[in-house]
């Protein structure tokens, strides 16, 4: 019986031994445990980034829009149903609710901007104050929208950066006036951070009163509501509420889609992992490819080492052992091509994370287990016929080259 | 201490059967020299071999020190070549990637003795060849000569009872075919049992005992211990 060490020392001898076969070997089967790696910590990256804008999109939230969007059987009617408006009074009735504890009505068009010379047409948003507070919304400088009679169209504007630079450049923009299409705001404040969400530019918007906003763009249904639950608990209890409400305000029809973000985020979050998966799936293709690519080496390898092999065998080498030789080879070449494409997958994703600091990229803990863990498996799967041939080589014929 | 009884060995060449062996009775004692001779396809390959445990007989009896070998299964025939027999072979056979201390240390690797004794053992062989200075060589470093007294090495390092050489000096010129005899002879005086098959008849004629083989028969089997 061989000892194990031995056993390494000789299969690596003779790996080193073939250098250029052995590295090519070693690339493919690394690009396979590197892609695997990689493409996960992309898909989980994704995952990640969507589930976070939901986060700052606020918690506990619901979101009511005009119009019913049901599947039902049936003929679909005649005559357009036109949905009723959503009002400024609808949303206001829904924080009667004791499960609700925050309301932000909002209507969101667009309009140019303009302070002297400078105009920009950018996302006006008439909201109230709520919506600060559902958004987490930061003030870089001044106030956000005053708590005032969310009826009353005052004009005051809180600014996004970008459109505050545009805008002013380096001055305080904090008690001047602009104009919104044909009317004057006066700024009140600047909204911090830049940042995307759910790729609605923050930085590139105006925030004024949702009674402004109703009146400049002479709308008097809400884009949707923000509805804020008391607790995640109160989720269910908040949306059967709200749901009461309206049909109550709107003579018992049922016409507001109510979404819950948890269940948009947990349908996200399910549609992501499933895509992670998906990709890594395919990238382990590559490591099956790999796996192909190393019998076919060993089989090559095999019949040129038939003589060593006879050697072997009259050196007193059973069957077993042979068999041993060829399959710790293959495993060999597995491991370290493994090894490799472990280090590849986390330097590309620490490269990544350099290059787009705004994206996590990870790798979820099970994507390189697995990757190394397939490609062991491969090894040793793809190894097993080019060993049994080497195994079952007839010495006689081996050492003779018959 | 080795006894071959009515051995049989038949090949499929195409469509023909050839007969390597046929009805092959002989008597090896231990220490004895022997000489094989004889065309080519008389057979005198495959005797050794089926004396290496490297082919199995069709028919007949081979027992070797006390254990009869034919009916043996694969991994006890390994085991029995590991320990009592040593090849020596026309084109050396040495793992080309593995220095000269190495490959005469393989069997030993194989048979799972450990690197201390190991490089003791071999030590001690590279010494008694005369190859010390070349121990970290690769065969293609090496002379022919001194590739097949590496060989011999490997041959010997597990102190088997029986070395079987097949045409030991075919691939080397005059003089270090002649070192090899001398070695090979040199470990026959010191007990081991030598079987050489060999086309060459300076070489054959050194053994005291000569066995000339044709179709697979033995025709001559003489002793000249006694003419000596």
């Amino acid at each position: 019986m061989m000892r194990s060490l031995d056993q390494l020392r000789f299969a690596g001898q003779s790996l080193t031994g073939a250098r250029t076969r052995t590295l090519l070997m070693l690339l493919a089967m690394s690009i396979g445990v590197g892609s695997v790696i990689l493409l996960t910590a992309l898909g989980e990256g994704a995952r990640r980034y969507v589930i976070g804008e939901f986060a700052q999109l606020g918690t506990h939230l619901l979101i009511m829009l005009p119009g019913r969007s049901e599947t039902t059987g049936g003929a679909p009617p005649l005559f357009g149903e036109t949905p009723r408006d959503l009002t400024l009074d609808d949303a206001l009735a829904l924080l009667r609710n004791p499960s609700i504890t925050r309301v932000a009505p909002l209507t969101i068009g667009n309009a140019p901007v303009s302070r002297g010379s400078r105009e920009r047409e950018v996302n006006v948003i008439g909201a109230t104050q709520d919506y600060f507070a559902i958004r987490h919304l930061q003030m870089a400088s001044g106030q956000a929208l005053p708590l005032m009679d969310p009826t009353q169209a005052a004009n005051l504007a809180v600014l996004g950066r970008e459109l505050r630079r545009e805008l002013f450049g380096s001055q305080s923009p904090l008690g001047q006036w602009i104009r919104i299409s044909d009317r004057r705001f006066r700024v009140i404040g600047v909204i911090g951070g830049s940042g995307q969400s759910l790729g609605q530019n923050l930085g590139d918007m105006v925030v004024i009163p949702v009674a402004a906003a109703q009146s400049l763009f002479n709308a008097p249904g809400l884009f949707r509501v923000m509805i804020q639950a008391r607790s995640k608990g109160d989720l269910q209890q908040a949306e059967a509420a709200a749901r009461a409400t309206i049909r109550e305000r709107h003579d018992g029809e049922d016409d507001v889609t109510i979404i819950a973000q948890d269940a948009l985020l947990s349908t996200f979050d399910r549609i992501l992992r499933t895509l992670t998966f998906t990709v890594g799936g395919i990238a382990a293709i590559s490591l099956a490819v790999a796996g192909i690519l190393i019998m076919n080496v060993m089989l090559v390898s095999v019949s040129q080492r038939v003589a060593e092999i006879g050697l072997l065998k009259a050196l007193g080498a059973a069957e077993r052992q042979v068999l041993r030789l060829f399959l710790t080879e293959a495993i060999m070449l597995a491991g370290v091509g493994a090894a490799l494409g472990l280090a590849i997958g986390l330097i590309g994703i620490a490269g990544l994370r350099h290059a787009f600091p705004e994206f996590p990229v990870a790798a979820p803990l099970w994507a390189p287990l697995a990757a190394v863990g397939i490609a062991l498996l491969t090894g040793l799967v793809f190894g097993v016929l080019p060993a049994r041939r080497a195994a079952r080589l007839d010495p006689v014929h081996a050492l003779t080259g018959r | 201490m080795i006894q071959l009884q009515g051995i049989e060995r038949e090949f499929r060449v195409g469509d023909e059967f050839v007969h390597a062996l046929d009805d092959v009775t002989l008597d090896l004692p231990s220490g004895d020299y022997i000489s094989v001779m004889g065309p080519s396809g008389s057979g005198k390959s495959t005797l050794l071999n089926v004396l290496g445990l490297l082919d199995r007989p069709d028919a007949g009896t081979y027992r070797l020190e006390e254990t009869e070998t034919v009916g043996l299964p694969e991994e006890r025939r390994a085991e029995l070549r590991r320990n009592y027999i040593g090849f020596v072979f026309q084109a050396f056979h040495l793992v080309p990637r593995l220095s000269a201390a190495d490959n005469i240390g393989l069997p030993m690797l194989l048979a799972g003795v450990g690197p201390h004794e190991r490089q003791q053992r071999v030590g001690e062989v590279l010494t008694s060849l005369d190859l010390a200075e070349r121990s970290q060589h690769r065969p293609n470093q090496l002379s022919g000569g001194q590739r097949q007294r590496v060989a011999i090495g490997r041959a010997i390092v597990m102190r088997p009872r029986l070395l079987l050489a097949d045409e030991p000096t075919g691939n080397l010129d005059q003089q270090s075919g002649g070192d090899v005899v001398a070695l090979l002879e040199k470990l026959n005086g010191d007990g081991i049992t030598l079987v050489v098959v060999t086309h060459d008849p300076a070489v054959g004629r050194r053994a005291r005992r000569r066995i000339n083989m044709l179709d697979g028969r033995i025709v001559g089997d003489r002793n000249h211990d006694a003419l000596t």
